[in-house]
């Protein structure tokens, strides 16, 4: 399974991961020997089996609509990385723009 | 015999009797993590005065009677259980600063329940990893020899029991990573029942198959430290609401008559010797002990490593994109824009191997990927998982080898990532089903321990355990120690 | 509005957020209260800190089948949550928990009336919960942006229509009508301004009578009825223009300025948009018992169409009268209550829809905040019926109860408005104005019948408009007989 340079780049970009160009090489390398480790799963017969997300089969429990968390703003943004007036500071984002 | 080499519950009815006070034993530890922790690097965080002031509280109750049920046992915590006001790492640069604001459901039930906390355990990188090489923090060394490897990711907490250098761990595994490290250290590990125990607070790296779990030193000690951790959590959706049994209560009670099934998928695969006769003496000591053996059939169990490793990835991709240093944990230096303070903050505060798998996972997931991929995975998974429920129609257990060999020198497989993903061979398939599993001594080979698999059915955590310690009342292999200099 | 060339026709299709009215997030108990200060209501789990896990809000359930009701559709079950990856410093996760193959409320349908009074039915593709994200904050902090994550979290519902939509006021009446629902199904307070109704427009157009569809772009941050007009008007009008002018339209999202009133393209890369969804592995599918639906199905309130129907045959209103009163839920019950206290249906309706209406626009206050309560209009109106006042009176009695807020009878005491009914009365006046004017009289038996009006006017002038204009023409006719 070959990954091709603009693969590899728009995966790191999606992941944003930056990867330095001259590990581009050993690094394909790595991920093509997993993905080969996948071309197994192509010899079972799945067309009726149902997909599986989780490992229970129940339903999800709900929680009553009441407010039980007060403000620890404080407390949270002790480790924040830059914080002002209880904003988290980012470089300037640009408006609708992801 | 010195304190240390008491079992959990040796030191448990000591400190009832009064015979032994919580401080002496914590700070017995405490002198042995500073002595001999060094060479082995099994913990990150030591929270010698936090252990003292519990172990003096710990003291009190018994002066007043009012004991807890694990009330001063000295215990170490993976450091990817959130601790509130503790560095929790995760083996991770990206939180190497991370003081967590709250701390998880199983570290709260534990310290209900009494016990005092040492510190905070070495790990691969966010659980990823077999070998404890991918730490942040420096590799673990495994205690039987220090040229080899502990397993992972729960490494830290296998090396640190094994060393005794806490009664017992906490731990995590979503792929093996507490049979993996019990087998490589010598140890007794259980990963029960997904959903037995809460992922609240438990720092995700593939939901659908975490499970946090227990090394200890026997099936008895597991079972007192499992039923303290287990329980329903309405934080965690996927807690199971059952009530937790007294793992304790069957422990005695002979096994005659369990039906233990030998999956031949497992035994075909041409194994090392001592590897092979070591599960056969195992199979022997099963069968005096009056069970019964069965061969059966898992005819998709092949598919287990490749499904594992397009789900776990996929999950990881998303689990980990928190991390993008905006409200807590890394950030690299002055970004130039916010997609520099991504692509920056994600390639410095990452390991390669976390990397690799969020790239793997991301490109799953991909537009054109999905269905070949992850969809594709989702199918074979539950194809593995229908052949346990075929099994478990005519068997109670099923044994296998833990690991494919003894533990490995560091460094001999952590350039080849295959090489270290086949170390969960036989493991992996109970984490995809959901099901509980423990890894138990039985043997040794050049000097370095050996363990044995038993998988059992949804929720049967407790013959698991009652078969164990059957096994241990008639082995002494789990009561053999590494020296440790 | 410009009328674009007529060989073109639009294609629209809208993609409405609804942020619902629970009192916590759709994941956390952090409180949903607007305009907290930033970050004093961004939990642990808002703030996607290492470890925390979702846990669904019962409430939202409820509230998606209340809407999915509404929208004629079917209610999805089990339904299940998938995470859609995507960075953005207002996304804390880097995924956004939403619905992807099993939407709560799939495949419904809403009539919409049109201008012309003609109805048209659009298409409810699906309706799906998901979080909504914080929000950036672009003032300046040293060249940087702040991340309020308040809003992070609390739960949205986004209802997709197909592309069953051909004009901008038949996106405006669609859109309103949307919200009239949120109001009626008390699920959200549908305000725009604050964010609480949000819209995106996917616009294409083709030849008329061209079976395929257009290129389509979608338009977000069209954030108020009339933007979504002139949005969408806009958008048609561009890319007729790039047609006509040999260009191809690309497939993209652009952002409204309503500013400038144009539409602009979002930088992104191409594969930029890959979301990867796949299904959440944190939460499991929602099972949704029948039992559970019927009970949701028991608080439902009566809804706009059902309400004009009863208008139009209990009160026997106009169909227009009707849907007028009906699309505001607050308008409709302000009405019934004056209506039940008048026990004039009809009246009712022209006094809520004329005087009180104008009044309100006047000063631009809603219903709610309306000067005068619907029991004091209802008494008002009681009044007109029982002849104590005239209509005409009545307009002045409205003025002092809207200036003074005192109450009807108490005014008409005061100013001594009652209409005056006794005869003896009225025919002492009678004769006092036909004594007055002898030329006139003279003239009418000569047979000028049109004064007779005269008469009459000089009555109502004598008795300051108080007399009853009916008394008045029966005793003039009796008296100018002889």
């Amino acid at each position: 399974m070959a990954l091709s340079d603009k693969e590899l780049n728009e995966i790191a970009y999606l992941a944003r991961i930056n990867i330095n160009e001259d590990s581009f090489p050993s690094l394909k390398g790595e991920l093509e020997k997993i993905l080969d480790l996948f071309e197994k799963l192509n010899l079972a017969e799945t067309s009726k089996v149902e997909a599986m997300s989780h490992p229970l089969n129940l339903s999800q429990p709900t929680r009553p609509d009441e407010v039980t968390e007060e403000d620890q703003r404080e407390k949270l943004q002790e480790t924040a990385p830059s914080v002002k007036s209880g904003l988290f500071l980012v470089p300037k984002v640009i408006e609708g723009e992801n | 015999m010195e304190i240390h080499e008491l079992s959990l519950i040796g030191q448990l009815n000591q400190l009832k009797e009064g015979s032994l006070s919580s401080t002496e034993l914590t700070q017995h530890y405490l002198d042995r993590i500073s002595n001999f922790d060094e060479g082995i690097n099994s913990f990150i965080t030591v929270t010698a005065d936090l252990a003292l002031k519990q172990a003096k509280e710990s003291d009190k109750r018994y002066k007043s009677n009012s004991a807890l049920p694990l009330d001063g046992i000295p215990i170490a915590h993976k450091d990817i259980f959130c601790t509130e006001n503790i560095l929790t790492t995760c083996g991770s640069k990206m939180l190497s600063n991370f003081k967590a604001p709250y701390s998880s459901t199983v570290v709260n039930n534990l310290s209900a329940d009494g016990v005092v906390i040492l510190g905070k355990t070495n790990m691969d990188e966010f659980a990823m990893g077999s070998s404890n090489e991918t730490s942040y923090f420096g590799p673990v060394k495994n205690p039987w020899n220090k040229e080899y490897v502990p397993g992972g990711s729960s490494g830290g907490s296998a090396a640190c029991v094994s060393a005794q250098l806490a009664s017992a761990a906490t731990a995590t595994d979503t792929g093996g990573s507490i049979r993996q490290p019990a087998a490589l250290c010598g140890l007794t590990g259980i990963k029960p029942t997904y959903g037995r125990v809460s992922r609240y607070g438990m720092i995700a790296f593939a939901s659908s198959l975490d499970q946090g779990g227990v090394l200890a030193r026997s099936a008895e000690d597991s079972a007192l430290l499992l039923a303290s951790m287990s329980g329903h959590d309405p934080k965690d959706s996927t807690s199971l609401n059952e009530k937790v049994p007294n793992f304790l209560k069957n422990i005695n009670s002979p096994i005659k008559g369990m039906k233990i099934g030998l999956p031949k998928e497992f035994f075909e695969r041409d194994l090392p010797k001592h590897v092979e006769s070591s599960t056969k003496e195992a199979i022997k000591t099963f069968k005096d002990l009056g069970a019964e053996i069965h061969e059966i059939s898992l005819p998709n169990v092949d598919l287990s490593l490749p499904v594992y490793y397009i789900i776990a990835p996929a999950e990881c991709s998303a689990n980990l994109s928190r991390y993008d240093g905006v409200r807590y944990g890394y950030r690299c230096e002055n970004p130039k824009d916010i997609e520099d303070l991504y692509m920056r903050t994600r390639e410095e505060g990452f390991g390669p191997e976390v990397k690799r798998r969020i790239l793997i996972g991301t490109y799953t997931l991909s537009a054109g990927y999905y269905d070949a991929y992850y969809l594709k995975a989702q199918k074979c998974r539950r194809l593995v998982a229908n052949d346990f429920n075929e099994a478990f129609k005519s068997v109670d257990v099923i044994l296998s080898p833990t690991t494919p060999d003894t533990s490995f020198k560091s460094g001999e497989k952590s350039n080849d990532p295959i090489e270290m993903y086949l170390q969960d061979i036989f493991t992996i398939p109970a984490n995809l089903a959901g099901l509980p599993g423990i890894s138990f001594p039985s043997g040794h080979h050049e000097g370095l321990p050996l363990g044995v698999q038993l998988v059992g059915n949804s929720l049967k955590e407790a013959e698991l355990l009652q078969a164990t310690h059957q096994f241990q009342k008639v082995t002494d292999w789990h009561k053999k120690l590494p020296e440790v200099k | 509005m410009t009328i674009y060339n007529k060989s073109w026709e639009a294609v629209i299709g809208l993609e409405i957020h609804v942020q619902l009215a629970t009192n916590s997030k759709l994941f956390s108990g952090a409180s949903t209260h607007f305009g907290a200060l930033p970050n004093t209501q961004a939990c642990n789990i808002d703030l996607a800190l290492p470890g925390v896990l979702p846990v669904l809000n019962a409430e939202v359930l409820k509230m998606a089948v209340k809407l999915g009701k509404a929208l004629n559709a079917n209610i999805n079950t089990p339904t299940s949550f998938a995470r859609k990856n995507y960075f953005y410093p207002d996304s804390p996760k880097g995924y956004q928990i939403s619905q992807m193959d099993k939407p709560i409320v799939e495949d419904g349908f809403l009539d919409i009336e049109l201008e012309d009074g003609s109805s048209k039915k659009i298409g409810i593709t699906r309706a799906h919960l998901e979080e909504d994200a914080g929000k950036s904050l672009h003032e300046d902090f040293e060249g940087q942006s702040g991340i309020d994550l308040n809003r992070a979290g609390t739960p949205l519902i986004e209802i997709v229509s197909e592309p069953d939509i051909s004009s901008p006021a038949e996106a405006v009446a669609y859109l309103k009508s949307i919200h009239s629902i949120i109001r009626y199904l008390e699920i959200s307070d549908g305000n725009m301004a604050e964010g609480s109704m949000r819209c995106d427009a996917n616009v294409s157009v083709r030849k008329i009578g061209s079976k395929e569809l257009g290129t389509r772009t979608e338009t977000k941050n069209v954030n108020s009825f009339r933007f979504v007009e002139k949005a969408i008007q806009f958008e048609i009008e561009r890319q007729i223009d790039e047609i006509e002018t040999g260009n191809t339209i690309t497939q993209e999202t652009r952002l409204y300025d309503s500013q400038l009133n144009t539409t602009r393209p979002m930088r992104t890369k191409e594969f930029a948009n890959d979301y990867r969804y796949f299904p959440e592995p944190d939460l499991l599918p929602v099972v949704l018992e029948d039992k559970f639906i019927e009970e949701v199905l028991k608080e439902m309130p009566e809804m706009p169409d059902e309400k004009k129907c009863r208008f139009v045959n209990e009160y026997d209103l106009s169909e227009y009268d009707s849907s007028l009163l009906a699309a505001d839920k607050d308008l409709a019950d302000f009405f019934e209550i004056v209506s039940k206290t008048s026990k004039a249906a009809k009246l009712s309706a022209n006094w809520v829809m004329g005087e009180l209406s104008a009044e309100l626009n006047k000063e631009n206050l809603t219903i709610q905040d309306s000067k005068i309560k619907a029991k004091q209009l209802g008494q008002l109106i009681i009044r007109i019926e029982d002849t104590t006042i005239s209509g005409k009176i009545a307009k002045e009695v409205f003025e002092k109860m809207w200036s003074t807020g005192d109450e009807v009878d108490a005014i008409i005491e005061k100013e001594g408005l009652q209409q005056v009914t006794d005869l003896s009365e009225i025919e002492s006046m009678v004769n006092k104005v036909i004594d007055g004017n002898p030329d006139q009289l003279k003239q009418y038996l000569a047979g000028k019948d049109r004064l007779f009006g005269f008469f009459v006017g000089q009555v109502m002038k004598e008795s300051q408009g108080k007399a009853n204009p009916a008394q008045v023409n029966q005793i003039l006719k009796e008296r100018l007989k002889e």
